[in-house]
């Protein structure tokens, strides 16, 4: 049978891979992808301890599940910023690549 | 949901999860991430969580995913010319990432909840809808509210970014 530990470790895998993009990756937009990631890891195992905790009424805990729309909500808003914030970034330098943008590099 | 059909969805899920920081193309990075909210979707519905299933669908397969193929083929980016890497830095990286994966894993090992099933859901008598609804409107309205000030905000913000300046 499936464990609510898989459920974790699956959530783990990908938040890892999510943040594997974030610490390698030099496209911004690719970045962004992988900021999503994470956020959808972390709401993966929301989900599974949402349905692991199933109170006296017989129904799942949902507290989670009210918490996950709002990290969907502020992620969605957070893409359309960043997104902006890369097209406003694009027009000043023509590039997406962090490895281009350095001048606040130490 | 049999135990077959999840370790198909979460092999999906962390396949092409993987696919999105492996390709080159931000066109091919974007299709699978789709794929991989795909996956996702269905590891909630899975979970009994069918509200958060179909708006991961809605919101982030539709909604979000338009617009990071739309500035894409907007901003025209090419495949990324293959820049020499710098090896050292990205060891570190990787080696960051397996450690923090090596670290969950093992405090998912020490956590005995972690090992027994998920218990059975009596039927319900509301929707999952209905559910979540009253408990967003009765208990998280000043939070939800909030939300949508952060909305406007955000919306409010990307049209002051985006506008051209005058010259």
């Amino acid at each position: 049978m499936i464990t609510l530990g898989d459920y974790l470790v699956v959530s783990a895998i990908l938040f890892t891979i999510g943040f594997a993009g974030v610490m390698l990756r030099r496209n911004l937009i690719v970045i962004l992808m992988s900021l999503e990631l994470m956020l959808n890891a972390a709401n993966l195992s929301l989900v599974a301890f949402s349905r692991f905790r199933v109170g006296p009424n017989g129904l799942p805990d949902y507290n989670a599940q009210v918490l996950v729309f709002f990290v969907i909500t502020v992620a969605a808003a957070e893409v359309a910023v960043g997104l902006a914030l890369l097209v406003a970034l694009y027009r000043a330098r023509q590039t997406t690549d962090v490895a281009d943008i350095a001048n606040l590099k130490f | 949901m049999s135990p077959f059909l999840f370790w198909i969805f979460a092999v999906f899920t962390v396949i092409f999860g993987a696919a999105v920081v492996l390709n080159r193309n931000p066109v091919a990075s974007a299709l699978s991430l789709v794929v991989s909210f795909l996956g996702l979707s269905a590891l909630f519905m899975s979970l009994d969580a069918f509200f958060v299933g179909i708006i991961q669908v809605l919101v982030y397969a539709g909604a979000v995913m338009v617009l990071f193929l739309f500035i894409i083929m907007l901003l025209d980016i090419r495949v990324e010319e293959r820049r020499r890497i710098n090896l050292l830095a990205a060891a570190g990286g990787i080696g960051v990432a397996v450690i923090l994966l090596i670290q969950i894993c093992v405090v998912i090992g020490h956590f005995q909840p972690a090992r027994r099933i998920f218990p059975p859901l009596a039927r319900s008598t509301t929707d999952d809808v209905w559910n979540i609804g009253r408990l967003l409107f009765n208990n998280y309205n000043l939070p939800f509210q909030i939300i949508g000030v952060l909305v406007l905000v955000a919306t409010i913000g990307v049209v002051l970014l985006s506008r051209r300046e005058p010259r």
